[in-house]
């Protein structure tokens, strides 16, 4: 037990401290960097939590998809000035007490949960019995795959509708992306446009 | 708070994390000047909530089993991951776009619509 | 080995379990640093050999053995240079990144059966996960130098590694889909036997998606020929121009790191991993007696053979390097997405129709079935068999008596099951089953 609380606050203490430093940081390619650190060691959290398929993911297409989109554009805009922009002292203080005050309302509540706990409703019970095919003990990566099949269990009915509207989504939001980041066409040839100056 | 830190870790210890993670990113978004930095931000806060639901989601940490969501937590937390990507993509096409019509990314410079 | 640690020395649990890490910590750390001191001497060689030439015959002997050790002295003890305006911080530690994520996913490559870093059950997703992310050493790398051929340089790699990730994913998922399981160690447990059993002699659909596999394989770790971002004649030395001494040799640690990876996760997809083409440990009674150190025995051959799998991969991949000129960026993408992606999608395709219709795999149609069994228990699968049957009965929406007749043909489904899975079904049946007793609970 001691080795998962090493690790939970190696992981935990890396995550909020990479986190924190994205937040002060003013140069725009180390904040990239700072965050690359911090879901990272967020993506070992989840592997602590046992959830190794969501981990792989989140490296996968959150570290190494998500992320490297963003440093592109990173890259593409952090030219001279707009490396570092800094923001004014009054921003920074009004920021401090919206983040502070939130701050100080969800954790008090997040350590009082425990105390607070619900009661399992007879309606659930009854769902769950007359739709539930008893599937054999499997791993985690295998009851998410018949999970996403729309295999239903006890615990849940089938996750086939959120996966196909996700698909859809995904289609549609990188169409739309692919058309709004293309190049331009100009309207008129250069040579025309000179001419009129 | 500190008699919890000396507890075995549970789910409160990841929603202590979650929260953290998710202020950071709400601050982040409201003091950036840089674009970038705002959407930085975004990502901070989806990756609070996905932590959030990973704990829920745990068999490990339930302490008390009607707490538990079961697959639901990591589902959910896969459907984030997915959806944070696309819109990523889109957030940065804006900017991109944004960035070759105004040659700047700062944010306070966005103001052509302000009555 | 914890064990051993704890019956037969009487370590404490915490001591045993630490040394046992550290010890896979250093065989692993030791694999690729030596590894590379060996594929550098080789590289040379090799590309001495394909140009009609010798290579280092100097340094330690005829063949010139030690000419990486004298290399490396030397680089050790070069100046350690940052150009001017170079982001400091970043500048030193991209090497460090792109050394990390290649040595992380060794964690999951099994070397034999149970000899494995972390025996992960989704193992093959983290490798190509882990993969995927040292593309960020090099986007640093080539930012922080401060110079426009290193950008240049970085971002045609992170172009390049992020677009082979599609392929390289489809085509690593089909000797899953044929397993069943994306554990590596049951993969490789599934081809134990003689030579037909391998995967890449399955059907013809996994013998040429073990070519595309290869081609996305040696694009995603940028071997020429497609090793733009390295380009020795256009970009000077692409991201890692401005790098020198021991920072370069991080990289080059890396790089083939990563060749080794791709190449042992490609030996143990296709070609059986730690199972040679001919079972000796088998056939030598090592593996049906009770005694540990022939078990260890055993995997100390299947080690072997891992190994001299993987080193033929990397050999092939120098043996491309030094023989096909390079492709231009432009015809890298499109190899990617209108070559390789369309061939792998097609090929899934038909390695599920393969599985589907149950047609008879080479493994099934030679040699007899009895050299098909490890330990006494079948291996391999039977024609026509659809591994999960029991979702044949899920086909509309199940009544409150039929889940009675369900859990009984499950239970004999599992059973089936685990004495196909061979050793390490012991991880299956330990997550909580809470969907099999909470059925008869809620009738």
């Amino acid at each position: 037990m001691a080795w998962h609380a090493l690790f939970f606050y190696f992981f935990a203490i890396l995550a909020c401290g990479f986190a924190l430093a994205v937040v002060f940081a003013a140069n725009v390619v180390r904040m990239a960097f700072y965050l690359i650190l911090s879901l990272g060691a967020t993506a070992g959290l989840f592997f602590l939590a046992g959830a190794e398929f969501v981990g792989s993911m989140q490296l996968m297409m959150y570290v190494g998809g998500t992320l490297v989109l963003l440093v592109f554009g990173v890259m593409l805009t952090a030219q001279g000035p707009w490396v570092s922009i800094r923001t004014s002292g009054g921003d920074w203080v009004l920021a401090a007490l919206v983040g502070g005050s939130l701050l100080a309302v969800l954790v008090p509540t997040v350590l009082r949960i425990d105390a607070a706990a619900p009661q399992p409703t007879a309606a659930k019970e009854k769902v769950a019995s007359e739709t539930a095919v008893p599937v054999p003990a499997q791993p985690t990566a295998t009851r998410i795959g018949l999970g996403l099949v729309g295999v239903p269990t006890a615990d849940h009915s089938g996750y086939l509708l959120p996966f196909e509207a996700i698909s859809i989504h995904l289609l549609v939001v990188l169409v739309g992306a692919a058309y709004l980041a293309r190049a331009k066409r100009r309207a008129k040839p250069l040579a025309a446009e000179e001419d009129e100056l | 708070m500190l008699a919890v830190a000396f507890q075995e870790i549970g789910i409160a210890h990841y929603l202590v994390v979650g929260a953290i993670m998710f202020v950071c990113g709400a601050v982040c978004m409201a003091t950036k000047r840089n674009a970038l930095g705002v959407l930085m931000g975004i990502e901070l806060v989806l990756n609070g909530a996905n932590i959030n639901f990973v704990a829920f989601g745990s068999e490990f940490l339930n302490r008390n089993p009607q707490y538990g969501i079961g697959l639901d937590g990591q589902m959910i937390a896969l459907f984030v991951i997915v959806l944070a990507a696309a819109e990523a993509a889109v957030a940065l096409a804006i900017v991109l776009n944004f960035y070759n019509n105004h040659a700047t990314v700062d944010v306070d410079r966005a103001d052509e619509l302000k009555g | 080995m914890t064990h051993f640690l704890i019956e037969t020395l009487g370590f404490p649990p915490t001591l045993a379990g630490l040394v046992v890490a550290l010890w896979a910590c250093f065989l692993l750390l030791n694999l690729i640093a030596a590894g590379a001191l060996f594929f550098i001497w080789l590289e040379r060689k090799v590309a001495g050999r394909i140009q009609d030439r010798l290579g280092p015959t100097r340094v330690g002997g005829k063949f010139g053995w030690l000419q990486t050790l004298a290399d490396g002295i030397k680089l050790i003890g070069k100046e350690d240079l940052m150009p001017k305006g170079a982001d400091g911080l970043l500048f030193k530690l991209a090497p460090y990144i792109s050394f990390c994520a290649s040595l992380s996913a060794f964690i999951a490559l099994p070397f034999a059966s149970g000899w494995v870093g972390l025996e992960m059950n989704a193992a093959v997703f983290f490798v190509l996960a882990v993969l995927g992310l040292e593309v960020f050493g090099v986007i640093l790398a080539g930012y922080s130098s401060a110079s426009k051929w290193s950008l240049f340089g970085a971002m045609r790699e992170a172009a390049q590694v992020v677009s082979y990730e599609v392929p390289l994913g489809l085509c690593a998922m089909i000797p899953v889909l044929i397993a069943g399981s994306m554990d590596l160690t049951k993969i490789g447990n599934l081809q134990a036997g003689w030579f037909t059993n391998w995967y890449v002699l399955h059907d013809p659909f996994t013998f040429i998606t073990f070519w595309v596999y290869f081609t996305c394989a040696t694009a995603s770790v940028n071997r020429a020929p497609f090793d733009l971002a390295e380009a020795e004649s256009e970009l000077v030395a692409g991201f890692h121009t401005e790098y020198s001494g021991l920072r370069w040799s991080y990289f080059f640690m890396a790089e083939y790191g990563s060749m080794l990876l791709v190449s042992g996760l490609g030996a143990v997809l296709f070609f059986g991993g730690w199972n040679g083409p001919i079972p000796i440990a088998s056939i030598l009674g090592l593996t049906n007696s009770d005694s540990g150190w022939a078990y260890f025995a055993a995997n100390l051959l299947g080690t072997l053979g891992f190994l001299t799998k993987a080193l033929l991969g990397v050999t092939l991949m120098m043996w491309v390097r030094w023989t096909l000129p390079r492709l231009r960026i432009d015809q890298v993408i499109t190899t990617c997405w209108k070559y390789c992606t369309p061939i792998a999608a097609v090929m899934f395709t038909g390695v599920i129709f393969w599985q589907a219709l149950g047609i008879p795999t080479l493994g099934d149609l030679l040699p007899p079935r009895s050299s098909r069994t490890v330990d006494g228990k079948a291996v391999g699968r039977r024609p026509g068999e659809v591994r999960e049957a029991w979702m044949s009965a899920v086909v509309s929406k199940p009544q409150r008596g039929a889940a009675e007749q369900k859990t009984a043909d499950t239970s004999a489904v599992t059973e089936n099951q685990s004495a196909r899975d061979g050793q390490h079904d012991s991880t299956d049946t330990q997550p909580a089953v809470q969907s099999t007793s909470a059925a008869p609970s809620n009738k």
